[in-house]
């Protein structure tokens, strides 16, 4: 059952992902993923922890609809991803999914706010409007007297701040980070760790991919991943709740 | 790709001014690059610019001068009869030429044969400076609208005795460049008093290197023949073709063909004409010049797009369609072609004002010449950053992330 509802799906009770049965196999006869199975709720923690090559890669490009599955399905956000073309895909990419990656990938001529801005682009929202939305943004990371900054006047923890507002503008349906502490010191990595948390206290979903396992320990679900397939699929404390309580 | 095309959520349109934005935000981050990449188009816009602009600008010049010296000049000189000797103009050949309709001014020079001119009886007689003397008429420099630089023309009372106006030439080659009461000549046997010296004639080069004499002095003291050697005619401008065409039998009623009868003004225009074909030289290099440019431009956009596969990656996560990628680098390419245009064609009206002011030319650069040189890089850039951009579209975002 494909959707045809196009604006209002994040608002309804469709879960941000729906994982069944999925598979992804190169040529050449790599099974990147093998019937991996499981739901993603509005507003969870998740983190999907595996060593590299466990295919937890592969499943981030998955849920982030920049690859397709060759078989089994994938839903967005309510949507069949295998009913959605290229553009389909683009387009609730630029609306209902938000990006952080390991190297930040913030456009180094650009202060903060246009960085920001430009999580919007694609939305087709006015100049204006993505300004006033990034400045938001900006504030809620705690980086609202760093605007007009470029990145490489921040640290590094203020550029992972500043890449985790331009993933969140949008309010989207999905968070998706990418070893968000990758490439961060500790200090730094554990205040962006509160940061994510913080943000899906107040409402957002955010899935978190990572190979550390003690990382992933904060979290309030943990999904397993080892050789394409779930391993466990665990929550802390048996709360299941939307966030970690310390 | 076709599937489920229709359903789902349709990607948003960039506005124009989003596209630029993001095409430009490539060259701001390489502002080096750019400026070397967008040199060589500059060049090519700047080389066609500058031709069309200094051709047009002495264009301009030589129609102001056509203007100011009119175009309705002719003259009638002797050629050879048809047996093949060289003719000679009957004496009342410009008292004929004086009655035809639509002639508004004659006048007729007489060359005194044999006659050379010195500054002194000291100078060796072969030393004679190349320098013709004439008999003129007295309305010769209406007709020919010369202008006496310093002194005055002959009248009717110094056309008899001893008097010679200089062309300026001659009076460069003689030493005398400004006139007293003693001021002299030696022409022939005799010394002449120099009572004026004339401006270069653009339309009678001739005259330049002349000495004129009145008619009467040239007859009574020269022994000249009172043959003319040349009628030139002031014809109304709209009766131009009209007076060329009965000018030789008025002028030798009995031996017309051996008159040769030309209109100065046209060449001048062949000259230009000559120029021109050069220009159409020029121009093909400006044009060699813009396509080595484009190919500057392509093999930029090329290498571009190789080292910004993590933005290319990450603006297709943030939710940029293929479309909007090739657009980006497409209008990219655009803009950096047409910033060379731009500064080649402000580059080629610089040269092209330098040029017409040494040259004492009005500066005229048609609108067309750079407006056409900015379109023509849009098109180039265009051509050039097609191939990048659809690789840029192509290439697939997990890739480019540099995960998978």
């Amino acid at each position: 059952m494909t959707r045809t509802n196009t604006a209002g799906a994040d608002d309804d009770g469709a879960p941000a992902a729906e994982l069944f049965d999925v598979e992804r196999h190169y040529p050449g006869g790599v099974r990147a993923l093998d019937g991996v199975s499981f739901r993603i709720g509005r507003g969870e923690l998740v983190g999907i922890v595996g060593p590299s090559g466990s295919g937890k890669s592969t499943l981030l490009n998955l849920l982030g609809m920049l690859d397709t599955p060759t078989g089994g399905s994938v839903r967005i956000t309510g949507f069949d991803t295998a009913g959605l073309d290229d553009d389909g895909a683009s387009a609730l990419r630029a609306r209902s999914v938000g990006f952080v990656f390991q190297q930040f990938h913030l456009a180094h001529n650009v202060a903060a706010l246009d960085n920001v801005a430009d999580g919007l682009l694609y939305t087709g929202a006015p100049l204006r409007r993505r300004r006033a939305r990034a400045r938001g943004a900006l504030e809620r990371v705690g980086l609202g007297d760093r605007l007009h900054h470029r990145p490489h006047e921040l640290s590094g923890g203020q550029r992972q701040r500043v890449a985790i507002a331009r993933a969140v503008v949008g309010d989207p349906g999905l968070v998706l980070a990418d070893e968000p502490t990758g490439a961060l010191d500790t200090a730094s990595g554990t205040a962006v760790m509160e940061l994510l948390q913080e943000l899906n206290a107040a409402g957002a979903t955010v899935v978190v991919i990572t190979h550390d396992r003690e990382l992933a320990g904060g979290l309030p679900r943990r999904i397993r991943v080892r050789d394409g397939q779930v391993e466990s699929d665990e929550r802390a404390g048996g709360d299941g709740g939307g966030h970690v309580q310390g | 790709m076709s599937r489920g095309s229709g359903r789902g959520p349709r990607p948003a349109r960039l506005s124009p001014a989003d596209l630029v934005r993001t095409g430009a935000s490539g060259l701001r981050a390489r502002p080096l690059r750019v400026v070397l990449s967008a040199l060589g188009i500059a060049i090519g816009v700047a080389a066609m610019v500058a031709v069309v602009g200094i051709s047009a600008s002495s264009r301009a010049d030589l129609d102001a001068r056509l203007a100011s010296l009119g175009t309705n000049l002719v003259t009638a000189a002797p050629g050879e009869s048809l047996l093949g000797e060289a003719a000679t103009l009957p004496k009342g050949a410009e008292d004929r030429v004086r009655r035809l309709p639509g002639v508004r001014g004659v006048a007729q020079v007489g060359q005194v044969e044999g006659a050379s001119v010195y500054r002194s009886d000291r100078i060796p007689e072969e030393a004679s400076g190349g320098i013709t003397v004439y008999g003129a008429s007295l309305d010769l420099p209406e007709t020919l609208r010369a202008h006496v630089r310093t002194g005055e023309w002959l009248n009717r009372a110094t056309s008899g005795y001893p008097a010679v106006v200089l062309g300026a030439t001659a009076a460069e080659r003689l030493g005398i460049a400004r006139i007293g009461p003693g001021t002299r000549v030696l022409i022939g046997e005799e010394y002449f008093s120099v009572v004026g010296i004339l401006d270069p004639v653009a339309l009678a080069p001739e005259m330049d290197s002349a000495a004129l004499v009145g008619r009467d002095a040239a007859a009574g003291r020269l022994g000249a023949d009172g043959h003319p050697t040349r009628v030139y005619v002031r014809a109304a401008p709209e009766r131009v073709a009209e007076v060329r065409e009965v000018l030789a039998r008025a002028a030798d009623p009995e031996e017309p063909f051996g008159v040769e009868v030309s209109r100065p003004s046209d060449a001048l225009e062949a000259k230009e004409a000559a120029d021109r074909a050069f220009s159409g030289l020029l121009l093909g290099l400006g044009g060699v010049a813009l396509l080595v440019g484009g190919v500057g431009v392509a093999n930029t956009m090329v290498i571009s797009v190789l080292e910004r596969r993590g933005e290319i990656g990450l603006r297709r996560a943030l939710g940029a369609t293929r479309r909007q990628i090739r657009g980006q680098f497409l209008v990219e390419a655009m803009a950096l072609s047409a910033l060379g245009g731009v500064a080649g064609a402000v580059l080629g009206a610089l040269v092209t004002a330098g040029y017409a002011v040494t040259r004492g030319w009005m500066v005229a650069i048609p609108v067309w010449a750079p407006t056409a040189g900015v379109l023509a890089t849009l098109g180039i850039g265009a051509v050039a950053g097609l191939l990048p951009a659809v690789r840029a579209a192509r290439t697939a975002p997990t890739e480019a992330l540099g995960s998978g």
